[in-house]
């Protein structure tokens, strides 16, 4: 026992005096198999060299991990790499001097970086209003329509592609015995990417990206009442379930078969395929025929990386290395297939496709597809501070919409007002 | 009346800097009070540690709190703008705050009431229980081993809107309950569950209450009055006064800030509609929304509201409390 311990003592200490790596930190939002992963790949990065060690630590949930990372800021303890989620980029990117921009650290560590290589979809939601990366593009999803084949089979007929061939087909749907459609996270599927993928301004001064004074809302607009209208009456009609504001509820009916349609996470697949015991496909997110110019790309749904200031040279380094290692295309396609969401970059996704990733698998390749569809004026993705706070107050109204408190059009009315207030206060914390 | 204030202590009333020598040394002006420690520095000696805690965990982040009250600060503490009581304004004129601060009351008045009731009536029938006696307290009081969050968790296994057996048992009533969806409905989870999680802790002081209850008075009571209601009302009621007045203050405490972990289990993340307490909107609002002058201007709001209804707890129901 004592000679065990003693070896074990003397092993970590040549270990650590024989390759003197540099520690690098790495906090994060995720959980179950995604956490898992993300440990792998962080055995696969300290394996690939010796002069950097990484250690990933999960803290909890997306908006867990951003506050943990800035309390630790404030106390001067940040980790080297912090993970945020999409709704939290502006807090992170308004704060300049907290972190650096991943695009000057990787070059000032004189490793290759080129914005061409990533794919269209993901280059500018984590950038500046010039295209400089910011955050690192890590973990990207887009929201997709899962199908339950048989229903489609039993009901005869085709997945939709437009909103109105939803409605021509869902009645016929629920005719087969089956809820047509249901839909997690609205606030993602029917507000943020409802904007993308129908071309449609989401805020002034370019979507927020232009600066942080003056940026308001754009959501009481007759497009986005009239989405949310239908919604309204496809669920007075019975076409579409509505459960809440969280996740799972919206999706436990399509996990049990009971629904026809259900609008989720190209990163939820791997769930799926454990979870639905049916056959299933997917297809991209409906839009508008009527809305002239609709059918763009999706925002990115998920989280980047960034690289926290405020830590020596040698560190930053070493995260640069593990940025250029996490984008290499052998990395991406073992996250991306393991995990459901896409490869963010072109080299990746010819990759995964030469191997025969989507023969088998079809599904996997619905979310990236829709990420590289044309983009338009407004898809490249949206700035707004204290947008987590927006997103619940928009929770707030939608629960109010479906239980019949409020009219479409008053719900979005304070869903702007009540937007624009948290966005005015925002700006006054940039001081 | 054996005090006697300082100041009339004879002729020549002390310097400040005699009375603080006296005070290091352990001279008390009055001699009376002087009974254990020869030593001034001593007793805090004894206290400091609770003290420190107190200071390090109560009144340093509380101070903070007020502090960043009168801001509104970037999250990550580069930019700050000063707005006096904006934060303040904001909070008080917000519909969603006030509704939020009536829930808060409604529900805090709803869940104290029954988990007291509830509570005293099952250790009043407990108290008569002869025969088992042991099996059924044990019963009753082993929900007290489970946490909060392990609670709100089974809770809405009953309650889940696809498969919960209270949906179901609703459903047989002919409503459709949707917990998560419907204001009212999520009020009726939280306060079951919240009641459900209480009740146990008022048995247990209740039991020993009513146990320690002399037979003697029980007895004579019997003698006075036939029926047991009129005896429970009369005798062994305002016996019980004591612990049902320390019952009232940790009921309300357990009601505003305990039930935390359970509304947070029910609302998964995601509040939208569904009611909640000011506590739970302070940490929505500071740590989900990283709104850190907007929150902590609501909690020094709610630091205020409890202070008040300490105070006037104490000052008139504590008056018509005997303790024996």
């Amino acid at each position: 026992m004592f000679k065990t311990a003693t070896a074990a003592i003397a092993l970590a200490l040549t270990a650590s005096t024989a390759f003197a790596a540099t520690d690098i930190t790495w906090w994060h939002g995720m959980g179950g198999r995604n956490g898992e992963v993300i440990n792998e790949i962080s055995q696969k990065f300290n394996a690939s060299q010796d002069q950097c060690k990484l250690t990933p630590i999960s803290k909890g949930t997306y908006e867990e991990a951003l506050s943990s990372g800035i309390a630790a800021f404030r106390s001067g303890e940040q980790p080297n790499i912090l993970q945020v989620f999409d709704a939290g980029a502006a807090t992170i990117i308004a704060a300049k001097g907290a972190t650096i921009p991943a695009e000057d650290l990787i070059k000032g560590a004189g490793e290759k970086f080129n914005r061409e290589d990533f794919i269209a979809g993901v280059r500018n939601f984590y950038a500046d209003s010039d295209g400089k990366f910011i955050g690192m593009p890590f973990n990207s999803s887009a929201p997709i329509m899962y199908l339950n084949t048989e229903a489609f089979e039993k009901a005869g007929v085709e997945p939709p592609k437009t909103w109105e061939d939803f409605e021509k087909i869902a009645p016929k749907l629920k005719e087969a015995g089956y809820l047509p459609m249901t839909a997690s996270q609205l606030t993602w599927m029917m507000v943020e990417n409802f904007k993308s993928r129908n071309n449609q301004q989401f805020a002034t001064n370019n979507n927020g990206y232009d600066g942080i004074k003056g940026t308001e809302l754009v959501a009481n607009d007759a497009n986005q009442v009239m989405m949310f209208e239908k919604l309204k009456e496809w669920a007075d009609q019975g076409l579409y379930g509505f459960y809440g504001a969280g996740w799972a509820d919206n999706l436990k009916p399509f996990e049990e078969g009971k629904a026809a349609m259900w609008i989720g996470s190209s990163g939820s697949f791997g769930g799926l395929q454990k979870s639905a015991k049916f056959p299933f496909g997917a297809v991209f997110m409906p839009y508008w025929g009527s809305i002239e110019g609709a059918g763009t790309q999706s925002f990115i749904g998920g989280a980047a990386l960034f690289a926290m200031a405020g830590k020596p040279k040698a560190e930053n380094d070493c995260t640069a290395k593990f940025f250029t290692f996490l984008t290499a295309p052998e990395t991406q396609v073992y996250w991306h297939e393991n995990t459901g969401y896409v490869p963010v970059t072109e080299a990746a996704y010819e990759l995964a496709k030469s191997q025969g990733y989507y023969d088998e698998k079809p599904v996997a390749e619905v979310g990236i597809q829709q990420l590289m569809l044309p983009g338009g004026e407004w898809t490249k993705g949206y700035r707004m501070g204290f947008y987590p706070q927006i997103r619940s107050v928009m929770e707030r109204e939608f629960n109010r919409i479906f239980s019949g408190e409020v009219s479409v059009k008053d719900a979005f009315d304070t869903i702007e007002s009540e937007g624009n207030a948290l966005l005015a206060r925002f700006a006054k914390t940039a001081g | 009346m054996t005090d006697t204030p300082l100041s009339a202590q004879g002729p020549t009333a002390p310097s400040f800097l005699h009375r603080l020598r006296d005070w290091w040394s352990g001279e008390t002006a009055n001699p009376v009070k002087r009974v254990q420690f020869g030593h001034g520095l001593t007793p805090w000696l004894f206290v400091l540690p609770q003290l420190a805690v107190v200071v390090i965990f109560f009144y340093w982040p509380s101070a903070q709190a007020v502090t960043s009250s009168f801001y509104i600060e970037d999250p990550f503490g580069f930019g700050s703008t000063f707005v006096g009581m904006e934060n303040y304004a904001d909070a008080l004129g917000s519909k969603e705050y006030l509704s939020t601060a009536w829930f808060t009351a409604f529900f805090c008045v709803v869940v104290t009431a029954l988990a007291l009731g509830i509570g005293l009536l099952l250790a009043v029938k407990a108290d008569k229980v002869i025969r088992g006696a042991e099996s059924y307290k044990t019963l009753l009081i082993s929900v007290y081993a489970i946490a909060p969050p392990v609670a709100g968790l089974i809770g809405m296994m009953f309650f889940d809107m696809h498969m919960g057996p209270f949906t179901r048992l609703f459903a047989f009533f002919g409503h459709e309950l949707r917990v998560g969806v419907d204001y009212w409905d999520t009020t009726i989870a939280l306060i079951t569950i919240s009641v459900w999680k209480q009740i146990p802790y008022n048995f247990i002081f209740f039991l020993s209450g009513l146990q320690s209850v002399p037979v003697s008075v029980r007895e004579a009571a019997l003698i006075d009055a036939r029926s047991g209601w009129r005896r429970f009302k009369d005798v062994t009621l305002p016996l019980l006064a004591p612990t049902a007045f320390f019952l009232l203050i940790i009921n309300i405490t357990y009601t505003m800030f305990d039930t935390f972990p359970i509304i947070d289990v029910i609302v998964k993340d995601k509040p939208a509609n569904n009611p909640m307490t000011l506590v739970y909107k302070v940490y929505l609002d500071g740590f989900k929304g990283n709104d850190i002058g907007g929150s902590s201007a609501q909690s020094v709001i709610l630091m205020v509201v409890v202070a008040a209804l300490t105070v006037l707890q104490f000052r008139f129901l504590e008056r018509r409390v005997h303790y024996g």
